[in-house]
């Protein structure tokens, strides 16, 4: 059993130095309510190492200016620093070429964006997308307007008792009137990191195109788009250690150049007359307009931190919490843990026989514990556990043993008082 | 327990979370309207029975929340029932004014009787919510805002 054992002795076997990961992480040191503050949000935003934030005040102090265009010293500059970001971003993905990474706002436009330009266009009346009953609003919402728009029909795949996706039910669902299949890579809410290869194998024999919503698992698995074949992917920076407002866009080149522009505006066009606009090549065609410029190189800097610090080595650390606190929480009577997964990312979502997840939130603020409790944008996982809400505690690179002991004696104490 | 929770999760606070009041629906009610707060999943319904002369004679609710919205809906309730649907009004008003006054105003709590237990939850931005959920269904349906219930 994980408790028993010295932890010192996994530490060392996890050549993983958190003391030293955490001296980066200047906001952990702080006091929330007098005490330590314990940060076990992530699932709903990292913290940011210094050497983002250098990044982000360099940027600001010595060569702010607007990109593309501009024949200055700076833009020149800038425009180097945005698209060698983007370098950064198809290597860390491992796409095939810098042209099938697009900037972003984040996941939730990624994904618009997609049902906005590919689904416009291909998709007809009786038409199908096929999504899960675990997904985030964000990959719920963009396909229900599309659907309505066109006529067409959103399908579930159902999950199971332990948050896991039936795969049998998804192959009764698909069908030549598939026209694309959208899933998320990892829950945010149950953890469950989803079989994406089998369902991108089982939709391509049918030659479906399919999204995937990494916004948990990128900071979490090795991603390698070429070797998923995944169609589209979509991802936010602040998940990943990197600064909120900026978010990526794979897509397959074949696929992005048959879609139709996005947004119009600057960079995004050739040349314009008043006849007709011809538009910019990829990726700048979805590009419209000055983007987030600091935050492209903010995220460019998070993925090297992370790429430093070894993605591998993070899931190991991350795996090995997730562990510790799974068998260490699940000893507290009436605690139900919602998402049992034998393949997670390190969320663990749970309630509480007779107290509800907001009560447990604000008493754990007071031991300076941040957690998230609600429904964490996925109701309908909610209403499939018949629950109203969750408690989450979500661990990141930086978290600690002590952290989740923190964790346990605060729901600990609760008990106590709700008794 | 840490001061301001303490004021917040006062006992009766928390006994009335674990065995809430008027936990239950009425059959026939005169008014009814399902309150939901979006943001947390929260669900109260509200039952009211109300006579010709404005007299609410019986007020029940039932759903799930935490135990602030939870106790809240209970003590409501409780102090609702044998009061004019006039009095009623007032009594939120100054309920109101309890939960989201700054935290240096004065508030007068002894004419809020039993109320005053809820003086915590001004400390708390993100509650005043959860507080208030059963009081603002409540007017709500008096208002006639939900499905009046006809008698006839």
């Amino acid at each position: 059993m994980l408790i028993k054992e010295d932890n010192t002795e996994i530490k060392k076997k996890l050549d993983y130095n958190v003391e030293k990961i955490r001296s980066d992480f200047p906001i952990l040191s702080q006091l929330v309510h007098g005490k330590p503050l314990v940060y076990l949000d992530n699932a709903a935003t990292t913290q940011k190492p210094l050497h983002v934030l250098h990044s982000l005040e360099n940027y600001y102090y010595k060569q702010n200016a607007n990109i593309h265009r501009g024949v200055h010293a700076l833009s020149q500059e800038a425009t180097e620093a945005f698209e060698s970001a983007r370098i950064k971003v198809k290597k860390f993905i491992n796409a095939l070429g810098k042209n099938e990474i697009i900037f972003t706002k984040g996941t939730t436009e990624s994904i618009n964006l997609v049902a906005q330009t590919y689904c416009r266009k291909v998709l007809k009346e009786g038409d199908d997308i096929i999504i899960s009953e675990m997904e985030h609003h964000s990959n719920i919402v963009p396909w229900q307007l599309i659907c309505e728009e066109k006529k067409a029909n959103l399908k579930v795949i159902p999950i199971d008792d332990n948050g896991e996706l039936i795969i049998e039910e998804f192959e009764k669902l698909i069908s030549e009137k598939t026209k694309l299949v959208s899933v998320v890579y990892a829950s945010n809410s149950l953890g469950t990191v989803n079989p994406v290869k089998e369902i991108i194998n089982i939709a391509h024999s049918y030659n479906v195109p399919v999204l995937l919503d990494a916004a948990q698992a990128v900071n979490h698995l090795n991603i390698d788009v070429q070797d998923l074949d995944c169609d589209f992917l979509a991802f936010s920076g602040h998940k990943l250690y990197g600064p909120t407002g900026i978010g990526i866009l794979y897509g397959k080149v074949n696929h992005l150049e048959n879609m139709p522009p996005y947004q119009g505006g600057g960079d995004m066009i050739s040349r314009v007359t008043f006849q007709k606009t011809t538009y910019n090549e990829l990726p700048h065609k979805f590009e419209a307009g000055t983007p987030n410029i600091a935050g492209a190189i903010g995220l460019g800097a998070a993925i090297d931190y992370v790429t430093y610090v070894g993605l591998d080595k993070i899931a190991a650390y991350e795996n090995y919490l997730l562990e510790y606190a799974t068998e260490k929480i699940s000893t507290l009577k009436g605690l139900r843990i919602i998402g049992t997964s034998k393949n997670k990312i390190s969320v663990l979502s749970f309630v509480l026989e007779n107290v509800h997840p907001h009560d447990v939130g604000t008493f754990l603020d007071f031991e300076g514990v941040a957690i998230r409790t609600g429904h964490h944008c996925t109701q309908p996982v909610m209403d499939r556990f018949k629950i109203p809400a969750t408690s989450r505690a979500s661990f990141g690179m930086y978290n600690t043993i002590e952290e989740v002991d923190i964790l346990y004696n605060g729901l600990k104490k609760i008990l106590e008082v709700f008794a | 327990m840490q001061q301001e929770l303490r004021e917040l999760y006062q006992q009766v606070i928390l006994d009335h979370n674990k065995s809430p009041r008027n936990f239950r629906k009425i059959e026939n009610p005169t008014y009814f309207l399902e309150g939901y707060n979006p943001l947390c999943g929260d669900n109260i319904t509200i039952y009211l029975l109300v006579d010709e002369n404005n007299l609410i004679k019986d007020i029940s609710f039932q759903g799930s929340g935490c135990a602030i919205s939870k106790a809240s809906a209970s003590l409501m309730t409780s102090m609702i029932k044998g009061k004019t649907v006039d009095e009623a009004k007032k009594i939120f008003e100054k309920f109101h004014h309890l939960i989201t006054a700054k935290v240096d105003e004065e508030v007068n709590l002894e004419e809020l009787g039993k109320l005053a237990v809820f003086s915590g939850v001004r400390e708390f931005p993100a509650r005043v919510k959860c507080a208030s959920l059963a009081w603002h269904t409540m007017i709500g349906a008096l208002e006639g805002k939900g499905e009046k219930v006809s008698t006839e």
